[in-house]
């Protein structure tokens, strides 16, 4: 539901779940960060501050195939005792349909409130993808890797679970 | 330094879990938001902040010691209060910033537009 009273809950499951699939606390929370900020723009710009709209998050915990890269990843389906490579979350709507070109960082050179939304997202999260949905609203696609350098994996408990949806 | 209606150490204003209150001391305006800011929270900081500086005070300081996360509704009601500053001649200080919420200030590069310092007593003086 498009009303900014739940963010707060958004951002506690987003995080719980990263953290649930191997992401340090640092990554979690830019990750939740960057949930937040795509929910107040569909709130914002997409529904004009209506509260009552509603919108989907999907969260996928993704597995790297073979050494082809991330652009292979696929989702963990088979509840495998490894932790993700990677988290794709997907947050839809029913909103005016844009030109995905358009969605862009304003120039942070200008100081002035708002317009950080986009810039903050693309910062904290790996991959950024705006497209319109087949019939209405538009669809984001974010993507953040977990890095084995600062990511330590669910506080020593094995991934085993699948989550997403 | 002209009155402000909200008492020492009072609530100015709460929803959830999300509140402000304002105190006066050496001479300054201090406002201390408590809970997380984001676009739920950001409209009641928005409006306390107005408010306070209607006064005009010579120095304002946010004691952002009790806010664990801030998102960019948050910072853009912040910019917004140092552009009414600005124009106001009064001196806009932030404190007390967590790690989490300076970040955010990082990655949209204002930390280096705001004055910020550790805590209060260091606001107090900058």
């Amino acid at each position: 539901m498009s009303n900014p009273l739940y963010l707060s809950g958004a951002r506690e499951l987003v995080a719980a779940v990263s953290k649930r699939l191997g992401f340090a606390d640092e990554a979690c929370g830019k990750i939740a960060l960057a949930v937040d900020e795509a929910l107040c723009n569909v709130i914002r710009h997409g529904y004009g501050r209506a509260s009552n709209r509603p919108i989907w998050i999907s969260i996928w915990p993704m597995v790297e195939k073979g050494d082809a890269g991330l652009g292979a990843a696929g989702p963990a389906a088979d509840c495998a005792d490894t932790l993700p490579s990677s988290l794709r979350i997907v947050i839809e709507d029913e909103a005016r349909q844009v030109d995905p070109q358009v969605i862009r960082s304003r120039d942070l050179e200008e100081i002035r409130p708002g317009g950080l939304g986009v810039h903050i997202i693309k910062a904290v999260m790996d991959e950024v993808i705006y497209e319109r949905r087949e019939k209405v609203g538009m669809r984001l696609t974010m993507i953040k890797r977990r890095t084995t350098e600062t990511d330590e994996g669910c506080g020593g408990v094995p991934f085993k679970e699948c989550g997403g949806g | 330094m002209a009155d402000y209606p909200v008492r020492p150490g009072q609530f100015s204003s709460q929803e959830g879990s999300f509140g402000i209150k304002a105190e006066q001391r050496s001479g300054a305006m201090i406002v201390i938001p408590t809970g997380e800011i984001d676009l739920n929270a950001s409209p009641i900081l928005r409006q306390e902040l107005k408010r306070v500086q209607t006064s005009r005070p010579q120095r304002l300081i946010v004691n952002l010691a009790s806010v664990p996360y801030m998102d960019s509704s948050g910072v853009a009601t912040l910019v917004e209060a140092m552009q009414i500053a600005r124009k106001n001649s009064t001196r806009l200080v932030l404190c007390g910033m967590q790690d989490k919420v300076r970040s955010i200030f990082e990655i949209a590069r204002l930390d280096t537009v705001f004055t910020i310092v550790p805590d209060v007593d260091g606001a107090l003086s900058a």
